[in-house]
């Protein structure tokens, strides 16, 4: 039985899709089965991220419709031959995700794949709802910033009451993925401080990935930044996530604070 | 006058009602009443009244002898309590269900009649004596209370291990205490407790409230920011001040 993990965060922006395409990237890479399912109907993303958006033909709406079968609409991604994708529909509205239908689906992808890995939409509709639903683990992803910290962990406390696993009195397990952190503004004091974000929403840190142009350039590339660019800082950022969601102690180290001795001499440009 | 009538509205609302529990014989009950209401003649006047018979071996013509009674003595019953339907008819008060307990109201203290001042602070002693010890009902969270999560518990006293996210609501009828920060807001005796107060290891509170009295962040002293910080009610409005 695979395990089902949502990434989501409540606010929108914050790097939800980004994050869900580069974990699932990077836990395909060490040959273990993955789907990353895009939940976001009416506004999907994952496809381009992952550079699919020409091969699809199904979607989730028509699975859950029983218009195709999963096989049909699950798109193999072209470089990692263990990672699939199940896109969202762009045409119809969120309504047309029943709960039963989605039981369904995510019942026969636990069945298939090792991971499965849930993103949500913005928001806390029934789109964020239902992709949460079903999960043994929720990823929330957030940005060292007021409004997506209090979004959080309004998620986090839905996780808490509206999810099966709450329903039937389990506890989720919640990690906290810090995305678009930015040394040099953090340094500043622009940005809200690690240990200030994990005290509010107490959860533990899965990794904090660091700003960067590598992430743009890969989405707009059509490729997850775990393949595109694998020794870019915030690609190993996710594979260290990686490695701590599957139990590794690995400690979380803050980008920027862990400056050597030449970096203290050359300041901010070396970095 | 095509005007659409306006929809009519029910509202919600609850109103602290003090609960006689009679017990028999009635004629002695009756007795200790009248004692009571010797100290302080308004003491059942405009208040609401419930009579709560839960437990009592009696027959319809029995209650409303009792109603007639009280009746007399200006003690106006609202609702009963704990009756049987059989008991109750059209000529009676209705049947109250759903009660909730709330803090006990202070009996007249002596003092308040002017004529046999020592007699009454003997009946004042034996009265509070008489009274059962009255326990409050106390709730304790260990996890944090969420952004858009509300926790109402009329009853007594919340105890948060943890912190009260942004946009996060305690609601308690006694004292809340938080053993960590509290950021959302905490409304503490709403159900007209005076006496409740307010404490959070740290202060970043949206908004405190006792018995009604509120201050919102604006409103309260910048230095007690980030601090160990109560708040209390006194006549002249809500305090707060640094802890330990």
């Amino acid at each position: 039985m695979g395990k089902v993990i949502v990434v989501t965060s409540g606010k929108g922006g914050v790097g939800k899709t980004t994050s869900a395409a580069a974990l699932g990237a990077a836990l395909a890479q060490n040959g273990e089965k993955v789907v990353v399912v895009d939940f976001d109907v009416g506004l999907r993303n994952l496809d381009l991220v992952m550079g699919a958006e020409r091969r699809v033909v199904y979607d989730l709406v028509n699975v859950i419709q029983g218009e195709a079968k999963l096989t049909q609409a699950l798109i193999r991604d072209k470089r990692v031959e263990t990672l699939y994708l199940l896109p969202a529909s762009q045409t119809r509205d969120k309504d047309n995700l029943t709960p039963e239908g989605v039981e369904k689906v995510i019942a026969a992808l636990k069945k298939a794949f090792d991971w499965v890995i849930c993103d949500s939409p913005a928001g806390i509709e029934r789109g964020a709802t239902l992709a949460m639903r079903h999960a043994d683990v929720a990823i929330v992803v957030t940005n060292p910033e007021v409004s997506s910290v209090r979004d959080s962990d309004r998620i986090i406390g839905l996780l808490d009451s509206k999810t099966l696993k709450a329903e039937n009195g389990e506890r989720m397990e919640k990690h906290l993925l810090l995305t678009r952190y930015d040394p040099t503004r953090a340094e500043r004091g622009d940005m809200l401080k690690v240990d200030d974000v994990l005290e509010i929403l107490s959860i533990p840190l899965l990794g904090i990935i660091p700003e960067s142009m590598d992430v743009l350039r890969a989405s707009n590339l059509g490729s997850p930044v775990t393949l595109a660019d694998e020794s870019s800082a915030p690609a190993r950022a996710y594979f260290d996530a990686v490695r701590r969601l599957k139990g590794d102690a690995l400690p979380v180290t803050v980008p920027g604070e862990k400056r050597g001795f030449f970096g203290k001499f050359f300041g901010r440009k070396a970095a | 006058m095509l005007t659409k009538p306006r929809p009519i509205r029910l509202k919600g609302r609850s109103f602290l009602a003090l609960s006689l529990a009679p017990e028999l014989p009635f004629e002695d009950w009756l007795t200790g009443l009248d004692d009571l209401a010797a100290r302080s003649a308004g003491f059942f006047l405009r208040r609401p009244v419930v009579l709560d018979v839960d437990g009592l071996d009696i027959d319809k013509a029995e209650l409303r002898k009792l109603v007639a009674e009280l009746g007399q003595r200006n003690v106006r019953i609202m609702g009963i309590e704990g009756a049987r339907p059989s008991l109750l008819g059209q000529d009676m008060p209705p049947a109250m269900t759903d009660g909730r307990p709330a803090s006990d109201f202070e009996p007249p203290a002596e003092g308040e009649a002017d004529e046999a001042q020592d007699a009454a602070a003997a009946r004042a002693t034996t009265v509070s004596a008489s009274t059962p010890v009255q326990v409050t009902g106390s709730l304790v969270v260990t996890e944090p209370v969420r952004s858009g999560q509300s926790l109402f518990f009329p009853e007594g006293d919340v105890t948060i291990i943890g912190s009260v996210a942004s946009g996060a609501e305690v609601v308690a009828g006694g004292s809340i205490h938080v053993y960590g920060t509290l950021r959302g807001r905490a409304l503490a005796g709403t159900t007209g407790n005076s006496a409740a107060r307010i404490f959070c290891r740290k202060l970043e509170a949206e908004l405190i409230a006792i018995d009604g009295f509120y201050l919102t962040a604006e409103d309260m002293e910048p230095d007690f920011r980030g601090r160990a910080v109560q708040a209390w009610l006194e006549s002249n409005g809500l305090k707060t001040g640094i802890l330990g």
